[in-house]
């Protein structure tokens, strides 16, 4: 048995895959327009599938020409991971699970694979094994790219949707007129105390308020980075006009500020949330009476 | 969002007087020429009598730096010498965050969340020490 | 999203209406990168101390300004860079309350908070160069990086 190769000149088995890709790719690209991962994605048109399909067989073909097969980040794949991302969110947005996805993406291989077998079938049997092989790790290699996608475009939800929580998780409530309120609760991380310092800021302008309460009775522990939080919000509210007022902080709080050395000297504090609305409506003007007993007088 | 509109302030700001109070509104990007130009301009103003408050209204700034901010106490220096109080007005959020990340506090001024508040502020302060509406309390 | 077209550029800082220049190009780079509007604020700050650094200090320089992306944020680097008498003790001048002129002695360590990256090269007599980096979206975990 002549010991003879394709074109004559010896080549590994991944650039024989990449020269089979970008001869076959019309073929190939054919082939996978009527695949369920081409076919569901690209609902316009038919070409529209074929022409996508083109792009990602050239991309296969320059990962194999490299003889980077296995290699997620080839640099083939980079022409096309945007394409590959927009395909897996698309059909991730349609109710596909990863795992459905990734079946889909595996359905692209025996198309391919068939063609190969195809066209070396007059070739040695180790040859055709060799070749097959390097083509099905391409696939693979495929297969993780999408996967890859997939995930980054999930951590990326979950850093929105972290951003969202942190948003509802800070409400304002207009306690009087020109008197704003954000009762906290659960831990602050530096992050959180952005947030909540921003929206109130803002929510000075909103409501015209003179004053604003930071509450943190529910607030379990204060670190040092947490406590400047708070004072850069008290200072940034005084310059733009508005008085703010820390209540509700525990003792074991208000211990762990003064072990941290932080002076909060400059900052108005008081015991609960009542008692900084009761100070703030008095230095509005108004009056807080006891109602009295209805029989007081008629005694 | 509002970048398109600020252009180079390279004229004069206007100092208007209503009453015994000194209004001065600041608007888009100042020079720093603008800015010393300012501070001369109230301190000559403030030295006529009978001025008691300055009012400086920044609703319309996006930025203040350390340079702007000094000429800000500067006035308010000034001005206290000529027995006339400084407020600062309508200071933006993003504009005060970006100042205490600065490292400037500006504990000397006073602060109003608009003209109008400024205004009744110094109103207040100088007709009705019978209001006795003290702004300190004793905790 | 990616349209980056207007970021890059460089200015020269030789007067106070340069100063205006760089602060407006600045808050445009960075609108049009996606930042919210108070870390548009403190960039726009913190060019304009290091501008007018560049300009007291260095006797005038330019501002370089690039879009950057790390691991898929996008972010903004501006370097400042002046052929002056150079910065003889860099500690010290970072320090808060350091001045060697006007201002309120904010200039370098203010700037420096209001960043999340900052870096600064300077040797007596051969000038200045500032760079400092700020990301939309805080400073970018260190993952994946390549």
């Amino acid at each position: 048995m002549p010991e003879q190769e394709a074109a004559g000149h010896q080549e590994t088995p991944a650039q024989e895959v990449g020269d089979f890709l970008r001869r076959r790719r019309e073929q190939i690209a054919q082939r996978w327009a009527d695949a369920a991962l081409f076919r569901t994605v690209f609902t316009v048109s038919r070409e529209e599938a074929v022409e996508a399909g083109r792009a990602v067989v050239e991309a296969l073909a320059a990962v194999a020409a490299a003889e980077r097969v296995e290699e997620q980040e080839a640099d083939g794949f980079a022409v096309v991971r945007e394409q590959l991302a927009r395909m897996a969110a698309s059909r991730s947005r349609a109710g596909s699970t990863n795992s459905q996805i990734s079946a889909e993406v595996d359905a692209l291989r025996p198309a391919v694979v068939d063609l190969l077998v195809a066209e070396l079938a007059d070739q040695p049997a180790e040859h055709v094994r060799e070749s097959t092989t390097a083509l099905t790790v391409l696939m693979g290699t495929l297969r993780l790219v999408v996967l890859e996608t997939l995930l980054s475009a999930g951590q990326e939800l979950i850093n929105r949707q972290h951003l969202q929580l942190l948003e509802v998780a800070t409400p304002v409530i207009k306690l009087w007129e020109g008197i704003v309120a954000v009762p906290l609760i659960g831990t602050l991380d530096s992050a959180r105390s952005q947030v909540v310092m921003e929206t109130l800021l803002d929510s000075i302008v909103e409501q015209h308020a003179r004053f604003a309460i930071l509450d943190i009775t529910g607030v379990p522990t204060v670190d040092s980075l947490v406590a400047q939080h708070l004072m850069k919000t008290v200072a940034a509210a005084r310059l733009m006009g508005a008085e703010c007022i820390v209540s509700g902080i525990r003792p074991a709080i208000a211990q762990t500020i003064v072990h941290l050395g932080i002076d909060l000297g400059s900052v108005k504090t008081r015991a609960s949330l009542a008692d900084a609305l009761g100070y703030a409506l008095r230095q509005q003007g108004a009056h807080i009476v006891p109602q009295e007993p209805h029989d007081a007088g008629s005694r | 969002m509002t970048g398109a509109f600020p252009s180079p302030y390279g004229g004069q700001v206007p100092v208007l007087r209503i009453g015994d109070v000194l209004l001065v509104t600041l608007q888009g990007d100042l020079h720093d020429g603008t800015a010393e130009q300012l501070q001369q301009d109230v301190s000559e103003a403030a030295a006529d009598s009978r001025v008691k408050g300055v009012v400086i209204d920044l609703s319309g700034v996006e930025m203040v730096d350390s340079f702007l901010g000094r000429v800000l106490s500067d006035i308010a220096a000034k001005t206290r010498l000529l027995a006339a109080e400084t407020v600062v007005a309508g200071m933006r959020p993003a504009v005060a965050i970006t100042l205490v990340e600065l490292g400037l506090t500006l504990p000397g001024l006073r602060t109003a969340l608009s003209s109008d508040e400024a205004l009744r502020l110094l109103g207040e302060a100088s007709i009705s020490p019978r209001h006795g509406r003290t702004r300190q309390e004793s905790p | 999203m990616q349209t980056a077209g207007g970021v890059s550029a460089c200015l020269p800082i030789h007067s106070d209406l340069d100063l205006v220049w760089v602060r407006q190009h600045v808050r445009q780079a960075a609108a049009q990168l996606g930042f919210g509007l108070v870390a548009q604020t403190k960039l726009v700050t913190a060019a304009s101390e290091l501008a007018r650094n560049t300009l007291v200090h260095g006797g005038g320089g330019q501002m370089a300004c690039a879009p950057v992306s790390r691991g898929g944020v996008p972010g903004l680097r501006l370097a400042f860079s002046d052929e002056g008498p150079g910065i003889p003790d860099l500690e010290q001048a970072l320090r808060d309350g350091y001045t060697s002129g006007e201002g309120l002695g904010m200039g370098l360590g203010g700037a420096r908070r209001l960043v999340h990256e900052f870096a600064i090269d300077s040797r007596p007599g051969s000038g200045t160069t500032v760079t400092v980096t700020s990301w939309v979206s805080g400073p970018p975990r260190p993952r994946e990086e390549k």
